[in-house]
């Protein structure tokens, strides 16, 4: 809720602005660039990302790999990791090295990630598009289906639906989180392709008889999509903080799969006693999140005129 | 005025109906048969089997079986679990713990999410501010299950402030620790709301007006803006009982509390579908009823509001 | 002689900004006196609403800062007491009504219960006491039924109504001065001068003293008695009406005038004023209003000019001066020249 009245905010500024967009845009950049927060936020990203696409630069143990359970649960030699020894985050239950798998347990999260946003995005673009440019009874048969899957709570149908599914793959849980994540995208969408529907340009589109179609694409598109991209892009951390909970609750991934949220879920009996247990996998998950946060806090500021 | 309630209630009708189909589908599409997990490892005479498949209405088509249970919803008769038990009772003794929980989340958020809201928001760029808006952002940030195993390591185990697990402390102390946690991560966005509303109307013209009236700070910012800013915090409490109810279910795990969250988790677990649809409904009522609520409330917060 | 009522004298304001500041007015002077209607009138970033502002004290600070000058009322400089002292002049000495009433009322409260709230602060006057008070100020602001309307809110009622609604809360405490920040512009044509005239009406009643913000010569034309015209900040020109309209004696007035149709001059072409307003992170050196200036020679973009009598010289016919003792001024060099021709 508290993102869509900010959002709304961007949006307006984002739309209202469109003609003299270059300069809003490079105004933005600017003030982006004097942020540390941003600064922060890109670097620690940018190490996810690398972690996530080229995990044998940081371990040459394959995913899972060489686990020995005889090595289970040792714990880290000291709280510093560049420290030496065979296993400076120490073991886990299995006995794997749990450097090694917080580095192979980097992509699954930040795949899903981006797959749910992809997903509920184009969903959000589609429904909120037919919805608010035709109205009447496409529009409000889509706000009831909109309701039916706001009034289920997100974590609820996500645990009930997934269950349901034989698989748990990546594709499986960005699948069933993007089906449950587009509502609140699709009714910005739909407000603002409202707000730019009886715009006069478009209005004079119509009038020279261009098609539904291409008055949608070429006039009302550019101008309504900026804030419910910049929304979905806020949001990319929250969904990666769902998708470590569904693993965590066990109706995630699986084994043989590595995810954050799953090496959390394999030490929650023993965390207790083996606190790294909890801390190492909870900071990163914790720091990607947190920088998807800040990057989006500081790119809604820098689009936020009024802010400055 | 009830012309709107009456009119809101019809409308929930639809929202209710498709949302408990969503999950009736979501649930007995659940691969897996619910009789066989009944029989435990025993094999089961075929006539005991069948007796029991009609006895749950397993032998008839989805629809069918879904249009029974509604029916059955409207006589207040939410089923029966598999193993025999009336799902209305179920929920009697587990719904007293799942209500104190979510409610002493939400008091939490509501309280103190508002406070530190205002407590910000007074001087927009101030230390205040910096300190609320950074400490938001980080709670948000934490996945709530992380944040739960912290708290008890931290809070629990480690300083012995609260009780780690259970009920047998009673209300409030039992409920303070995951009543904590759960209302953290929404604390936070009431918190930057009720911020961002309120800077938000400390630019009004209305509020201007206030201090040109010679009126003392106290009361520009009591009487003249903290009303008006609280109008979609308000909206916000409402919506969020739906995902604090939700939340219950990672919460009381972690806790180990005897609620209907708990509950839902073990239920899906073991695919006993009565239990699920059960409790789900009864989340997705909860969630209507406090909108509703809502609506109404937003009329006395703003005159602007008329109920047609 | 005793100290106007209301002196502004060297008013400076800036906006700061990360990396810039704006120069809203520089050394803005000005006094009114009891009774009098003063029109402060400018285009839109000329500083006149700014300087409002400072003089009510309710400046959004930050960005804006007073940098230099001082705001007297009968001798006491607003800009150096403390807030709490402050407060006491606000609303209750001196009052103002915005522009845009519907978003200068408070929404959610109702309009009787605004306007006693001034009587309830500022008099420590009973809830009760303060309604009935309220009603009577609606009534005298000529609000029909106004015993029933005080329960309406602001979204109630229309434009005009509401202005005077606006209108009866600034002069809840009977206020020395009334500043009316362009009080008409948002409403249309006819209520415009129905509300003009209830406020010279009540400021005749009430001798106070009303300063008029307004962008539009039309308006001030029937109820101002003197006319201060700014520009970039500060005071070009200061006359009584008559004279103003008669004789302008900068070019700017000439050119606003060149450029508004009049009843009384038929058959004259309307001629714009060439050029945009200024710049005010970047106010041109010399006289502000040299680019745009037909009359404009060397002299005018090195020397800033002061705002001085004009000699009575180039037009005897003239009255020297107005009620109130304030003389013919003008900020420019030529300004004989500009009058005389």
């Amino acid at each position: 809720m508290s993102e869509t009245t900010e959002v709304a905010a961007t949006a307006q500024t984002g739309a209202v602005v469109s003609g003299a967009s270059a300069s809003l845009w490079s105004d933005a950049w600017r003030e982006l660039c004097r942020r540390v927060t941003f600064w922060v936020a890109v670097v620690i990203l940018f190490f996810m990302g690398l972690l996530a696409a080229l995990p044998s630069l940081f371990t040459n143990l394959g995913p899972n790999g060489h686990c020995d359970v005889r090595q289970a649960k040792q714990r880290p030699a000291s709280w510093n990791p560049f420290a030496a020894g065979e296993h400076p985050f120490g073991t886990d239950s299995h006995g794997c090295d749990y450097w090694a798998q917080m580095v192979h347990g980097t992509r699954a999260p930040i795949v899903v990630g981006f797959l749910v946003t992809g997903i509920a995005l184009t969903l959000a673009i589609v429904l909120g598009s037919l919805s608010g440019y035709y109205g009447r009874l496409l529009d409000a048969f889509l706000s009831r289906v909109t309701d039916i899957f706001f009034g289920l709570p997100l974590l609820l149908g996500a645990v009930v639906i997934l269950t349901a599914f034989p698989s748990h793959g990546m594709f499986t849980e960005s699948f069933v989180l993007g089906l449950l994540w587009w509502p609140t995208m699709t009714r910005l969408m739909r407000g603002q392709v409202l707000s730019v529907r009886d715009a006069d340009y478009v209005q004079a589109a119509r009038m020279l008889g261009a098609r539904d179609l291409r008055i949608m694409v070429r006039h009302i598109l550019p101008n309504a999509i900026a804030p419910v991209f910049v929304y979905a892009m806020l949001n990319v951390g929250v969904v990666i903080g769902y998708e470590a909970t569904l693993d965590y609750l066990g109706v995630g991934l699986q084994y043989p799969t590595v995810s954050w949220g799953l090496q959390l879920s394999q030490a929650q009996e023993i965390f207790t006693d083996y606190p790294y247990l909890l801390v190492y996998p909870g900071v990163f998950l914790t720091a990607t999140v947190l920088s998807f946060l800040l990057l989006g806090d500081a790119v809604r500021d820098a689009l936020d005129p009024r802010l400055r | 005025m009830w012309r709107y309630v009456v009119r809101r209630l019809l409308q929930m009708v639809p929202v209710l109906i498709g949302t408990t189909l969503l999950i009736y589908l979501a649930v007995f599409a659940l691969p897996g048969d619910p009789i066989r997990v009944l029989g435990g490892d025993k094999p089961m005479p075929p006539a005991v089997y069948n007796a029991l498949r009609h006895h749950y209405h397993l032998d008839e088509p989805l629809i069918v079986q879904y249009g029974k249970y509604l029916w059955g919803l409207v006589h207040g008769d939410f089923g029966q679990t598999l193993s025999g038990q009336a799902v209305s009772d179920v929920l009697k003794t587990d719904w007293s713990v799942t209500a104190r929980l979510a409610l002493t989340a939400w008091i939490f958020e509501m309280v103190v999410g508002i406070a530190l809201g205002v407590w910000a928001g007074r001087r927009k760029g101030g230390v205040a501010d910096t300190v609320v808006l950074s400490g938001t952002t980080m709670v948000i940030a934490i996945p709530t299950f992380v944040l739960a195993y912290s708290a008890q390591l931290l809070f629990g185990l480690k300083l012995g402030w609260f009780p780690t697990a259970g009920t047998d402390d009673g209300w409030p102390y039992s409920y303070l620790l995951p009543g904590i946690v759960l209302g953290s991560a929404n604390l936070a966005y009431v918190a930057r709301l009720t911020r961002t509303s309120l800077v938000e109307n400390f630019r009004s013209d209305y509020v201007r007006t206030a201090v040109a009236k010679g009126l003392s700070r106290r009361r520009v910012l009591v009487r003249h803006t903290l009303r008006n800013s609280l109008i979609p915090v308000v909206t916000f409490l409402g919506i969020d009982l739906g995902s604090l109810m939700a939340g219950t279910i990672v919460i009381e795990g972690i806790f180990n509390l005897p609620g209907i969250g708990g509950q839902i988790f073990n239920a899906i677990q073991i695919k006993d579908g009565p239990t699920v649809v059960g409790i789900a409904t009864l989340l997705v009522l909860v969630y209507l009823f406090a909108n509703l609520v809502v609506d109404i409330l937003y009329g006395v917060l703003d005159p602007r509001i008329r109920y047609e | 002689m005793s100290a106007p009522l209301l002196e502004v004298d060297d008013l400076h304001i800036e906006f700061r900004t990360r990396g810039s500041t704006v120069s809203a007015v520089n050394g803005l002077s000005y006094t009114l006196d009891e009774g009098e209607t003063l029109a402060i009138l400018g285009e839109s970033g000329s500083g006149k609403s700014v300087s409002a502002q400072a003089v009510m004290g309710i400046l959004d600070s930050p960005p804006a800062h007073v940098t230099k000058g001082a705001v007297r009322f009968r001798g006491t400089d607003l800009l150096g007491l403390p807030e709490k002292r402050r407060r006491a002049y606000r609303g209750a000495r001196i009052a103002m009504i915005f522009q845009d009433a519907l978003s200068a009322l408070n929404p959610v409260h109702r309009v009787g219960d605004q306007i006693a709230e001034m009587l309830i602060v500022h008099r420590k006057m009973s809830r009760g006491d303060a309604r009935k008070s309220a009603v009577e100020l609606m009534d005298r602001v000529r609000i029909p039924s106004a015993a029933s309307r005080a329960g309406d809110f602001p979204h109630q009622f229309s434009g005009g109504m509401r202005q005077r609604v606006m209108i009866a809360m600034a002069l809840a405490l009977e206020p020395d001065v009334l500043i009316a920040d362009e009080p008409t512009t948002a409403l249309d044509v006819t209520v415009q001068a129905q509300i003009m005239k209830l406020l010279s009406e009540l400021q005749d009643e009430m001798a106070m003293g009303l300063i008029l913000i307004t962008h539009d010569l039309g308006v001030v034309a029937d109820v101002a008695d003197r006319i201060a015209l700014m520009y970039a900040g500060r005071v070009v020109e200061e006359a009584g009406v008559r004279d103003l309209y008669a004789r302008p004696a900068h070019p700017y007035a000439e050119g606003l005038l060149a450029s508004v149709p009049r009843i009384d001059v038929r058959g004259r072409a309307l001629t714009p004023i060439k050029g945009a307003p200024p710049n005010l992170a970047a106010i041109p050196a010399g006289c502000p209003f040299h680019p745009r200036c037909p009359r404009a020679r060397d002299r005018c973009s090195t020397e800033v000019p002061e705002l001085r009598v004009v000699s009575a010289g180039a037009d005897p016919g003239a009255a020297p001066a107005v009620a109130g003792g304030s003389a013919h001024r003008s900020a420019c060099h030529y300004a004989e020249e500009v009058a005389g021709g």
